[in-house]
């Protein structure tokens, strides 16, 4: 009797955003057309062949395999945990569960066919990585203007979706939303990222050194004012995204931040919203 | 009386800038921006000055408060910064190898 198998095709793609490439791999096309959607701009396709899915697998930091589950309820606004025991990273909320061995660069996600799971999954993932290099995550809009990236930070409602909005023709959005942040030599370089607000607009794939972080509060007038040293600090930690329940890295990242607001000004920007702002910025 | 000896946390990180001392837990992330007197129990906090001593010498000496005032203070101060595990106490001295270990970047940018 001959023997029944069944090969299912393994679709990848490469989301890089920062520079850092992270591979995933799936079953299902209909989730790879979406991930493909979602990030467009910072997708490369694996075309099918040994040497080009080698070179990826190379070149990916992270390789993820998606486990994707049926369809039940599970409460994205969960509090997310992510914790290490012995070099494994445990990434936790009520939408997935992923796993992740730097050491190996393999890991697993198990979520149902969403993209805001693997779109929280990745923003974790990215702020392990940024945190042994002196980067990080920040809830913040950025843009460029003329050769200089410029980060507009603030909670919710603080303007950041408003300052992007404003943006004039001459200046590439990189996020509404939340900045990615890397060391370079004695500065630091802002990158566009997927990861969208309000807006509801990608940023676009492409980098800055960064010329200042400005600190959003609307008011009755467009003005900059210089903050202390230590309120700077203060408003750059309240702001910083990161969830790791990990002594090393927290402490990482608690000094990468000194580190920044020593070496990159930071303002308070009071703005009306219109786009009289801009003339202040660049 | 028994005497009342604090350690810094190793587990937590510490920076002090432009006289404000800002802590991280390493443990949630929480940040905690210490005042004045908490800052000095931080900086004091060697495992073995009994808190009595650091009051008298620290406290006292730059504050006008009553020395027991001050005292019954920063005892109450000290056992909520161990309630959110910024510090140790105790009431014998803590050995050196439990007290101050990750303190080496603390004072980098005072």
């Amino acid at each position: 009797m001959p023997e029944l198998t069944t090969e299912v095709e393994r679709l990848s793609l490469v989301i890089e955003i920062g520079g850092i490439p992270v591979r995933v791999h799936t079953t299902d096309p209909a989730f790879l057309s979406m991930l493909q959607d979602r990030y467009d701009g910072f997708v490369t396709s694996v075309e099918s062949g040994e040497d080009c899915e080698a070179a990826a697998e190379r070149l990916a930091e992270i390789d993820f395999e998606i486990e994707l589950t049926p369809t039940r309820f599970a409460d994205p606004e969960a509090v997310v945990r992510v914790t290490q025991h012995r070099g494994r990273w445990t990434l936790e909320r009520g939408d997935f569960r992923a796993e992740w061995e730097p050491a190996s660069r393999r890991g697993t996600i198990r979520q149902t066919a969403n993209p805001y799971s693997i779109d929280a999954v990745l923003r974790i993932a990215h702020t392990l990585v940024l945190a042994r290099q002196g980067g990080f995550l920040l809830h913040s809009a950025s843009a460029i203007r003329n050769g200089k990236a410029f980060l507009f930070a603030g909670v919710s409602e603080a303007g950041k979706t408003t300052i992007s909005r404003l943006a004039p023709p001459d200046a590439t959005l990189l996020t509404d939303e939340i900045s990615y942040v890397r060391k370079r030599d004695a500065g630091y370089v802002a990158y566009g990222t997927p990861f969208t607000g309000e807006l509801a607009k990608l940023g676009e794939n492409v980098s800055a050194p960064i010329a200042g972080l400005y600190l959003l509060a609307k008011g009755a007038e467009n003005r900059i004012d210089p903050i202390p040293p230590a309120e700077a600090a203060r408003s750059l930690l309240a702001n910083l995204l990161f969830f790791a329940e990990d002594e090393e890295l927290v402490q990482a990242t608690f000094h990468s931040a000194f580190e920044f607001v020593s070496r990159v000004p930071v303002s308070r920007l009071t703005f009306v919203p219109d786009a009289r702002v801009w003339e202040l910025i660049g | 009386m028994s005497r009342l000896y604090m350690a810094r946390n190793p587990k937590v990180a510490a920076r002090g800038l432009d006289g404000e001392m800002m802590i991280m837990s390493g443990r949630d992330s929480t940040l905690f921006t210490l005042n004045k007197t908490a800052t000095i129990l931080w900086q004091s906090a060697d495992g073995t000055t009994p808190l009595d001593e650091i009051v008298e010498r620290r406290i006292c000496a730059d504050f006008e408060v009553e020395p027991a005032e001050a005292l019954h203070d920063a005892e109450s101060l000290a056992r909520e910064l161990a309630s959110h595990e910024i510090l140790q106490i105790s009431e014998e001295p803590i050995p050196p190898r439990n007290a101050a270990a990750g303190e080496s970047r603390t004072g980098e940018s005072q």
